[in-house]
């Protein structure tokens, strides 16, 4: 039984942390709480779905046009939003209400156009399918997913750590005025954070849309609550500290699940938020705050 | 009037002062000079209580400083300006200088609720010690104007109307003469005596050797954490090993130069 | 006074909406000028109407007391949240607040034997009058105008700007904050309380992340040069689906596109654009 549960919680943790990745690249690169990340979470989704039922699409196409249309929404959302508000100078918490606005937008674009019921992917056979190891089952399509995520990730970490455009992105992140300054280019870093990051989401709500079978258009929203509790956990803007943040918190539920019941579930995952902050705000691996002169 | 009896202060494993003993008395001069990164400015935020000792003791006129937070050291008398010039650029001279005086104000929250005539007639007041504060500085006819116009030596001399509005019996100048041009520098040292003799000590931080050696009475020198010297200005050009650490050898002493800005 | 009844009969929802979210607005108000990013009011705000209501219900006590002591008990709350949240800064502060929030959420929703859990709390009675949400409105603004515009509304700016820098001038940071935190809470308790005795049913999913971050919203679309600020914002968070309905479905849509052109032309808020407006009368009284 806990090998079975230990499959879940990874194929789960493991698009947690995606999710998480591409909301803590965003708050440690551009500085900005996106709350429009769970929208893009919900694009990824209608996306690959549309592909799927409307063109027809095989699955590994639609993921690449949910892959193309969130990069895409990305770029736009640095461009027409995150960009002009820098050059402006707007305070720290303008580009978060805009990222509001830009939520309710899509929220209610996708409601429009596709109605507010639960829809599902014709998965038909995919789901029942898979291999056996031992007492554990997993089908094609988990097996999938976790490939998929765990893919992506080890792509991003070995561009951030092993290329010199992943590297500058960690030094924007540490300091703005010394990239600019060291001749990076700022701007275009933080388009094409935005991008990644938006994929990222993207990706999860196609992932979590197959393996719940279950696509609606606020499902971005219990998405960002908890994608916000992985990054507190972590560390915002941390990358590890979302990795682990995932994987913990895909733990967590399973588990909880399994022995404390569903309702009780919340209150333990936010319990132990409240309590990790106080003891130690920065999460298990941000940086604490200095206070000198 | 301030003692420090064998500061040390660890940061993890590294050691940034270690045996460090000052004493300041009620009136005077007093620099503190040494290379950079000797714990200088580490000094400063230990007394306005920014940092905890390690080990040792601060204490203000026999009382120990230890465990008080920094606004409460503020308000037994201790005042100080920053390395980095911290003024609220956003707002007025008047209401930089206005803020710090806001511990001393005459009225309490409750009373501002209602407009009362007693209540204008006092913030009228505030306003006008504001304004005569920055008259001090030389910043009178620039009380309206938003912090971040001013130039930088300008901007130094805020600070000092700012730290003097807490009616300070001690003033820490973290470097006030930096970036200031040679007549900026005369009208501080001016300025500094001015308040030494209306009853202040003050304490400062500078590496401009002309300007330390020409206006403090007493020179406490810090290298790598441990003072290595204190006396007068002449004691202290003539220490050998003030002069190997810190200031330069090939010349006659009338003027010292730093050796290093490590 | 007929039309006065006809005009109330009609529009009464809205102006209580309007009222309760100034009233939030406002909450959020003193928080935002030091700088704090709290999503607790909305917690606060649930605080105060499940107290309010179960006192109403339950206890024989008159409406203002409730209403008092629905005040209060957030308050209360806040100041013993306070001491050690109000260490954090920044984002992690907003973090602390949202699991706060949740856990007040979860409580509610649990504790079905007091709060009526998931299907919330019915047959509420409906004391709330027009007049009472009208004056505590402005008496809050009052309070809050009469704070902003003297020494300690100057604090909690220079707080913003540079805390350290404001402690070294003698001033006790954390007890400002901790006193812009209770008041907030204790206003955002007094809406939930008037509310709740408006639309005579509650329930735990209304006081969420959702609502805290809306309140935010409105105090940083607003702006925090002046409360009137908050003034605008919560009014105009509420009157823009109003003004909306005739685009029908598309109306959160117009909404979102709305606050983002908001904010994208007037970062700081729409109290900002007053200070053309402002600095023109000063200009010409010099």
């Amino acid at each position: 039984m806990h090998a079975q549960q230990l499959v879940n919680a990874i194929s789960l943790g493991g698009v947690y942390a995606l999710f998480a990745l591409g909301f803590t690249l965003i708050f440690g690169v551009l500085n900005v709480v996106n709350l429009a990340h769970g929208a893009m979470f919900m694009l990824g989704a209608y996306t690959a779905l549309q592909a799927v039922l409307f063109f027809k699409l095989p699955l590994a196409v639609a993921v690449l046009a949910a892959i193309v249309v969130t990069a895409g929404a990305g770029w736009l959302l640095d461009r027409f939003i995150f960009a002009p508000l820098r050059a402006r100078q707007a305070p720290h918490l303008a580009p978060m209400i805009a990222t509001i606005g830009l939520a309710i937008s899509l929220n209610s674009t996708i409601q429009g156009l596709f109605g507010a019921e639960n829809l599902r992917f014709p998965v038909h056979g995919l789901a029942a399918e898979g291999l056996r190891l031992g007492d554990v089952q997993i089908t094609w399509l988990e097996l999938q997913i976790i490939l998929l995520a765990f893919l992506l990730m080890a792509v991003l970490l070995w561009w951030l750590m092993r290329t010199r455009m992943g590297t500058a992105l960690r030094a924007l992140a540490e300091s703005r005025k010394a990239a600019a300054l060291l001749g990076i280019d700022v701007e275009g870093l933080f388009r094409l954070t935005s991008v990644i990051a938006s994929l990222l989401g993207g990706v999860a709500g196609v992932l979590i849309a197959l393996y719940t079978n279950a696509v609606f258009p606020q499902m971005g929203q219990p998405m960002l609550h908890k994608g916000i509790a992985v990054v507190i956990l972590g560390g915002m803007g941390d990358i590890r500290g979302a990795l682990l943040g995932g994987f913990f918190l895909g733990c967590a539920e399973v588990f909880s699940v399994a022995y404390v019941g569903s309702t009780m579930r919340d209150a333990v995952a936010f319990g132990l938020l409240f309590a990790i902050l106080l003891l130690r705000p920065q999460g298990l691996f941000g940086k604490a705050a200095q206070r000198r002169a | 009037m301030l003692t420090l009896s064998s500061i040390t202060k660890n940061f993890g494993g590294l050691q940034v002062l270690q045996g460090v003993s000052l004493a300041i008395p009620e009136r005077g001069i007093f620099g503190l000079i040494g290379p950079n990164g000797a714990g200088k400015t580490t000094v400063f935020n230990l007394i306005t209580g920014l940092l905890a000792p390690s080990t040792g003791t601060i204490e203000l006129h026999g009382q120990p400083l230890n465990g008080l937070a920094p606004h409460q050291i503020t308000r037994r008398g201790i005042a100080r300006t920053f390395q980095n010039i911290r003024i609220f650029k956003e707002m007025s001279l008047t209401e930089n200088v206005l803020v710090a005086m806001g511990r001393r104000a005459r009225y309490n929250a409750l009373r501002v609720l209602w407009p009362s005539s007693s209540l204008r007639a006092a913030q009228r007041k505030e306003r006008t010690e504001a304004e005569e504060l920055l008259a001090r500085v030389g910043l009178a006819e620039k009380a309206k104007l938003l912090a971040g116009e001013l130039s930088y030596g300008e901007q130094r001399r805020l600070e000092i109307a700012r730290a003097l509005a807490t009616a300070p019996k001690l003033l820490l100048l973290d470097e006030p003469a930096a970036g200031m041009n040679g007549l900026e520098k005369q009208q501080l040292m001016d300025e500094i005596v001015k308040l030494e003799e209306g009853g202040l000590s003050v304490l400062i931080i500078e590496h401009d050797m002309r300007f330390v050696m020409g206006l403090c009475q007493q020179i406490a020198v810090l290298n790598f954490g441990r003072m290595i010297a204190q006396g007068t200005p002449a004691e202290i050009r003539a220490n050998a090993e003030v002069v190997e650490a810190y200031l330069g050898e090939d010349n006659d002493g009338a003027s010292p130069t730093l050796k290093s800005w490590s | 006074m007929e039309w006065l009844e006809t005009f109330w009969a009609t529009y009464s929802t809205l102006v209580l909406s309007i009222g309760t979210n100034v009233l939030l607005a406002l909450s959020i108000y003193l928080t935002l000028v030091c700088g704090l990013l709290t999503v607790a009011n909305a917690a606060f705000m649930g605080i105060g109407a499940y107290t309010a209501a179960l006192l109403s219900l339950h206890s024989g006590l008159p409406f203002y007391l409730s209403l008092m002591l629905g005040a209060l008990l957030p308050a209360a709350v806040a100041l013993l949240l306070g001491p050690p949240t109000l260490r954090l800064s920044g984002v992690y502060l907003a973090m602390a607040t949202l699991a706060f929030g949740e856990i007040v959420r979860i409580f509610l929703l649990n504790s079905e034997s007091l709060t009526g859990g998931a299907l919330g709390l019915n047959g509420i009675p409906q004391h709330t009058q027009w007049f009472d949400v009208v004056v505590i409105v402005i008496a809050a603004l009052y309070v809050l105008l009469r704070f902003s515009g003297s020494r300690i509304g100057r604090t909690m700016v220079a707080i913003c700007q540079d805390e350290v820098a404001t402690e070294l001038m003698g001033l006790n940071v954390r007890a400002y904050k901790l006193f812009a935190f209770a008041l907030g809470a204790g206003l955002a308790g007094l809406a939930g309380g008037l509310n709740a005795h408006f639309t005579f049913f509650i329930s735990p999913n209304e006081y969420g992340f959702d609502r805290g971050v809306e309140i935010l919203a409105m105090g940083v679309l607003g702006g925090t040069g002046s409360p009137w600020g908050a003034v605008i914002g919560g009014a105009l968070i509420t009157l823009l689906p109003e003004l909306l309905r005739g685009l029908g479905n598309y109306r959160p849509l117009i909404n979102g596109v709305i606050l983002i052109v908001i904010i994208l032309y007037s970062p700081k808020g729409i109290w900002d654009l007053t200070r053309f407006v402002r600095g023109k009368r000063a200009a010409a009284a010099n």
